[in-house]
């Protein structure tokens, strides 16, 4: 359709791997990301499994240049968002207008915990270059100094389906003429903020969380960093290269239901893959691969699953939760299965909904077990649904 | 950035002004005399259930009175969208929450706090008291935080989707106050000093029964090199001259660089043109310029002068506002019609 945005380039850190080649190593592998924290400080340390990406800041640092002072999320941001560019041979200096739509969910609260620590007892204590880049902003703008994006820079907060809105944002504003490309994503850093936030809601999975099974008991959270270099056509033509895939169909909608729980019917859920349906003109059958929303919580599965019955009964799609390999990653995780949607399309494979033993009884399908090769994907539908009632789809199509 | 007029059906704003009484707001202008500039908040059961209150931070309360007396003044109950636009976000219970984590060394911690610290707990608070499935956003950028949300909003009402609740919110905390004043960002010797505020507008592409004013465009500069250069361009692509300017709003925050710049636009770029710096009356925070278009869009429907501002020229026909903020500067251009 005439509008739509193409994806150019793409650029991934996530428990699973660096970059995007090892992520898509470790996705065809089965290989998961999640264990006990290495680089997070916590007393929770021996007692929560989570999907943490395998460098130390230091390291992070060093393969971008960055400070290994700033904010955590800066340093994954950072390292994502360059490999999409790069990805698409998207030069600093050109003619067309490039923006930055990022998503977090605490920017830079890993440093301000820090700070906090000597704040909170005496308020002219605390270093203040630790909370200078606090902002979910301040992290967005670290990262487009750094790739020298000037036009357009933007922030998207909305919990667990941040950057899936962060995506739709550009691809919006191409449609409209206002961008010729547009970088977006989202990164999260673990924090002990989140992390404890996250145990106060018992809602932490203490093994391996089994996304969709009967005897799920929770999420893993997860950290990363994931982008897309969106394109519009006179872009596309500028960077002379074959898109993976187009952006069709987006839509947000609200559970309007609770504050942190999903309704038991589903509602923002179907009303957000309704939404991005008929946004792309597609019917459900047209859908070949779901990827999930999955978080393994007892609430968000039934809640999805719901949904999914109510939109598709009696053809259902193949479908699977990736957040078993990375955990979940927040405001970076509609960004992290983008990119893993859109592999599925290019590479014509299904990823595995790891751990599942036993599918949940109420639902007459289940997610797939292991890795499905030589599929032919024409549309994947990508589910992104947070805190707040904030529900998010994405419907990506082979280009 | 469009062809299609975006009309102000109305708004709904708490300040540190009397901007929920208009009639008081022309006659009193309330000066500052904390370290910082509070708002004059309703009392929020007239708006909100009792219950919810309780268990409200006040940029929760805030916005939420803010969003609901803006839906109540134009009639509307279901926005076709909710934007939100909040730089800090829920700071109140983010440091609360932080606070309580350092003390008991991440042991009984209750997830209230948590809860309510999310960025876009102001937009589902809404869509959860409206019952409203609708398109819902929050944008979280800095200075350009409402901008965005109002970008977002011109483009959603081109797609169709109207009306549109849009609006901005910050708070002020006195762990922010405290940080921000080591910054060095506060100086009394300059007027500089902390605000927060909830400003919320319904935008619609048709007039609706009646309308308080259009919003033509919003451009943001990042890094700018030239703001007086930009200034040109977005009103050259406006088709507006500086005659045809009735107001400046313009943020005198207050840094003496800034200061500098600002009295060489105003005095030679916009020579002649009556200008306002409005962060006197909402204080300094990010996303004041949701005050400022507040404030714009009131003059310009009452077509009156508050009795504590220099003369004006009526019929006032366009405002244009500056915000600025560091190397955040943008622009918005409001008319009558």
């Amino acid at each position: 359709m005439n509008g739509d945005s193409f994806i150019a380039g793409m650029g991934i850190v996530s428990a699973i791997g660096k970059d995007l080649p090892a992520n898509f190593k470790s996705l065809c592998e089965e290989k998961a990301g999640i264990g006990v924290m290495k680089w997070l400080s916590s007393s929770h340390q021996d007692e929560l499994p989570v999907g943490e990406v395998k460098y130390s800041n230091t390291e992070l640092a060093a393969f971008t240049g960055l400070s290994s002072s700033l904010p955590r999320t800066a340093l994954l941001s950072c390292l994502a968002a360059r490999e999409a560019l790069q990805d698409a041979g998207w030069e600093k200096h050109n003619s067309l207008r490039t923006g930055f739509i990022s998503a977090n969910t605490v920017g830079g609260m890993d440093k301000t915990e820090k700070f906090f620590k000597s704040f909170s007892k005496n308020m002219a204590a605390g270093k203040l270059a630790d909370v200078v880049h606090h902002e979910c902003g301040a992290v967005t703008e670290l990262v487009a100094d750094f790739l020298g994006i000037q036009h357009f820079v933007s922030t998207v907060s909305t919990a667990c389906s941040s950057s899936a809105n962060a995506i739709f944002t550009g691809a919006r504003m191409i449609r409209a003429g206002l961008l010729d490309y547009a970088l977006v994503g989202g990164a999260d850093a673990l924090t002990r903020f989140t992390l404890n936030g996250f145990n106060t809601l018992m809602i932490l999975d203490k093994e391996l969380c089994k996304p969709f099974d009967e005897n799920r008991h929770g999420l893993n959270l997860g950290e990363g960093a994931a982008y897309l270099l969106l394109a519009s056509e006179k872009a596309l033509k500028q960077l002379g290269k074959n898109p993976y895939a187009r952006i069709t169909g987006y839509a947000n909608a609200n559970d309007a239901f609770h504050q942190t729980a999903s309704s038991p019917g589903g509602t923002g859920s179907f009303l957000a893959m309704k939404g991005a349906l008929e946004k792309a003109g597609l019917k459900p059958t047209d859908i070949n691969y779901i990827n999930l929303h999955g978080t393994g919580t007892q609430n968000n599965d039934i809640a999805e699953s719901t949904a999914i019955r109510l939109l598709f009964d009696p053809v259902f799609p193949k479908m699977s939760s990736t957040k078993a390999y990375t955990g979940h990653t927040l405001g970076a995780s509609g960004a992290v299965e983008a990119v893993y949607s859109v592999l599925a399309i290019q590479h014509g494979v299904i990823f595995p909904n790891l751990r599942l033993k036993t599918p949940m009884k109420e639902f007459p399908f289940q997610p797939v077990t292991g890795l499905l090769k030589n599929q032919p994907i024409q549309h994947v539908l990508s589910n992104s649904f947070g805190f707040g009632g904030n529900c998010s789809s994405l419907i990506f199509s082979a280009a | 950035m469009n062809n299609r007029k975006v009309y102000i059906r109305s708004t709904g704003n708490i300040s540190p002004q009397h901007s929920l009484d208009e009639d008081a707001f022309f006659l009193i202008c309330e000066k500052n005399t904390n370290n910082f500039f509070k708002s004059l908040e309703p009392d929020y059961s007239t708006f909100i259930d009792n219950k919810m209150i309780r268990r409200m931070s006040r940029i929760l309360k805030m916005g939420v009175a803010a969003s609901m007396i803006c839906l109540r003044n134009a009639g509307v109950e279901d926005p076709a969208a909710i934007l939100t636009a909040t730089a800090y976000g829920c700071l109140e219970d983010s440091s609360a929450f932080l606070r309580r984590m350092i003390e008991f060394e991440e042991k009984m911690l209750s997830p209230t706090a948590f809860i309510q610290s999310t960025h876009n707990t102001v937009g589902a608070q809404i869509a959860l008291l409206l019952k409203c499935h609708n398109y819902n956003n929050t944008i979280v950028h800095r200075s350009f935080s409402f901008e965005n949300a109002l970008t977002e909003s011109i483009l959603l009402l081109e797609e169709g989707i109207a009306p549109v609740l849009v609006g901005a919110v910050d708070e002020i905390t006195d762990d922010r106050h405290a940080i921000l004043s080591r910054f060095g960002l506060y100086r009394t010797h300059t007027g500089n000093i902390a605000g927060e505020g909830a400003a919320f507008f319904l935008l619609d592409k048709e007039p609706g029964l009646s309308y308080q004013a259009v919003l033509k465009d919003v451009q943001i500069i990042y890094n700018g090199e030239n703001i007086q250069e930009d200034i040109a361009a977005f009103l050259k692509k406006n088709e507006i001259v500086t005659d045809q300017i009735g107001l400046i709003l313009y943020s005198n925050s207050g840094k003496d660089k800034q200061k500098e710049r600002d009295d060489g636009i105003l005095k030679t770029f916009f020579r002649g043109i009556p200008n306002f710096p409005f962060k006197t009356l909402c204080g300094d925070y990010p996303t004041s310029s949701g005050f400022a278009l507040w404030f714009a869009a009131l003059l310009l429907k009452e077509q009156k002068l508050p009795s504590w501002m220099e003369r004006l020229s009526f019929p006032l026909k366009n405002i244009f506002i500056h915000q600025q903020d560091g190397l955040h500067h943008s622009f918005l251009l409001i008319s009558s019609s």
